[in-house]
């Protein structure tokens, strides 16, 4: 430990210098990626007929509305299921669960089903939903599927949520006389909602995005109408991009980056939502 | 009586508060449940030997699994590679020195990374990336998995940024400014005092992210070339485990053995994924307990 002061300087200026190196290397490509889709997908996308019409001559032309349809009827289907059951999961957790063996056991079991890979949550899909129960490869199970994959998200921000709100609020609202649930609903919820729907949104972004899980439970390489019920199968934007990088020869660069933007834009307007939603909310607080 | 239903109401809420509280438990045990019922009961002996082979070539039923495993291995090796120096400078970075403006920049951004559907990535990676690798390195394809191991280092940054600076953000101040006081410098208080006292965090970092890395499927079935061969070189096209599933399940007989044999990698992920995180979380608890201790 004997170095002069110069060369602790030195090596503190080259250590700086290697960490702000890997923060860029880390940075750009996000960029690179985001700015490469925005300038070569704004063309395609930016026209009436690609984000209205079907596709034609075997996907090479016509536009990938039935993709964006079915992507808003399996994230809104992932809701159905999925906010009902992980916001009673996080009242469970926040408001009831006794500091005990199975609570903590709750919590492992939301921390592993946070980890499972999403081909296994296809895999599971196509077990239980698909064959199992004979939905059939179709809108509700590819829903189902999906909701239990953004349960874990949605029950971790959402208990988050109700744990910031001060146990104060309770305590007033019990002694006034009000029960349990009333506290709840009328006090706490109300109150932890922007934190709750952050995790809503960011849950459903994910679904939104993913491939894997409705591969073999929703996804449809091409249909000629729109799907008419739950049980129909569906195109998606996500699977719509894979199919076309990925299986169709001779597909123009346009029409890919059109899809690759369409679903940029819809998954980072939902995370461009629960940003503001957050900030907002965080202005906003009283306590 | 009023009264009496307004009772009866708000048992039945906190009765499915408490059966919604307890749904990620059965989830988790359906998804086990299913995924051996539709696995193991299905095979014969020979289906046990066949496994142990070689070649993965389902068409002449051989069903070897090491081809998938290494490729696997050899595609989350290579994204740690990539997301271990680049997460944790970044982690470092954004806690320790950037200014305060710089981070509001940067958290963003590294949470859009984490919002990037991964055929996003794919897709670009195909366009873009691996025409690169193929030239810069002169290979025949640029479909390897060296190329799937750079995609999935990314895609695995996120968690180990954002776990990883949270680590960071946790150590008590006055550690810092010992260090400081004592002469050391910033850089070495980073590395000799921060980084250490955070290490386990750092730790659970890591092993969310790679078993991320483990994990994505469709990414990395469109950018390492599908080829089920034990793989020599990190330039040679690989297949893993998950890209096996997503590209054949579709295709496959329902019952048949090669049905249940991917049904059988789909288990192993499962258990591989309950390891990872059991091991990180069982990390994080200790490290509670310890603070808990500490302060009290």
């Amino acid at each position: 430990m004997n170095k002069s002061v110069f060369a602790r300087q030195l090596t503190q200026k080259i250590g700086y210098g290697l960490l702000t190196l890997l923060t860029l290397l880390t940075v750009l490509p996000i960029l690179y990626i985001i700015g490469r889709i925005l300038l070569q997908g704004a063309p395609a996308a930016l026209s009436w007929e690609f984000l209205f019409t079907f596709p034609r001559d075997g996907m090479k032309a016509g536009g990938i509305w039935p993709a964006i349809v079915g992507t808003i009827y399996l994230t809104l289907g992932t809701a159905l299921f999925s906010v009902p059951l992980g916001l009673g999961a996080a009242i469970y957790l926040s408001e009831y669960a006794p500091n005990n063996r199975w609570t903590r056991l709750i919590r492992l079991a939301i921390i592993n089903l946070a980890g499972i890979p999403s081909v296994v949550y296809g895999l599971f899909g196509l077990g239980l939903f698909v064959l199992f129960l004979k939905l059939g490869v179709s809108i509700l199970a590819g829903s189902l599927t999906l909701s239990i994959m953004t349960l874990p998200v949605i029950i971790s921000t959402a208990e988050e949520a109700l744990r910031a709100v001060p146990q104060a609020f309770r305590v007033v609202s019990i002694s006034l006389g009000a029960t349990k649930w009333q506290t709840i609903r009328r006090i706490v919820l109300p109150q932890a909602l922007p934190g709750i729907l952050t995790g809503v949104i960011l849950g459903l972004e994910r679904a939104a995005g993913e491939t894997a899980p409705i591969l073999f439970t929703a996804a449809s390489f091409f249909l000629p109408r729109l799907p008419g019920s739950p049980l129909d199968a569906t195109m998606a934007l996500p699977y719509h991009l894979f199919v076309i990088s990925t299986q169709v020869p001779g597909m123009p660069l346009r029409i890919q980056f059109g899809t690759a933007l369409v679903l940029l834009v819809f998954v980072l307007s939902m995370n461009l939502a629960a940003t503001v939603i957050r900030s907002r909310a965080r202005a906003a607080r009283q306590w | 009586m009023p009264q009496q239903t307004e009772q009866w109401r708000e048992m039945l809420i906190n009765w499915l508060i408490k059966i919604s509280g307890y749904s990620a438990i059965v989830f988790v045990t359906l998804i086990f449940f299913f995924l051996i019922r539709e696995s193991l009961p299905g095979f014969s002996p020979e289906t046990f030997s066949r496994l142990a082979g070689s070649r993965w070539y389902p068409i002449e039923q051989y069903y070897g699994l090491a081809p998938l495993i290494a490729g696997s291995i050899m595609v989350t090796l290579g994204a740690a590679l990539v997301a271990i120096p680049l997460g944790l400078g970044t982690a470092i970075f954004i806690a320790e020195i950037a200014p305060r403006w710089v981070r509001e920049i940067l958290k963003p951004l590294v949470e859009i990374l984490a919002g990037l559907p991964s055929v996003v990535l794919g897709f670009l990676g195909i366009l873009s990336l691996s025409p690169w690798v193929r030239e810069t390195m002169n290979l025949p394809t640029g479909l390897t998995a060296f190329s799937g191991s750079l995609l999935l280092g990314m895609t695995s940054l996120p968690t180990i940024v954002s776990v990883a600076e949270d680590a960071l953000d946790a150590v008590p101040r006055s550690y810092r400014d010992a260090s400081l006081a004592l002469g050391a410098t910033e850089l070495q208080t980073i590395f000799l005092v921060t980084l250490p006292a955070a290490r386990s965090g750092v730790f659970t970092a890591v092993m969310l992210g790679l078993g991320r890395a483990i994990g994505e499927t469709i990414m990395v079935m469109m950018v390492t070339g599908n080829a089920a061969m034990i793989p020599n070189s990190l330039f040679s096209p690989v297949r893993t485990m998950t890209a096996t599933i997503a590209a054949e399940m579709g295709e496959v007989a329902k019952g048949s053995e090669h049905y249940h044999v991917l049904f059988l990698i789909g288990l192993t992920l499962f258990v591989i994924s309950l390891l990872v995180n059991l091991t990180a979380s069982s990390v994080i608890m200790r490290q509670q307990k310890r603070a808990e201790r500490v302060l009290s």
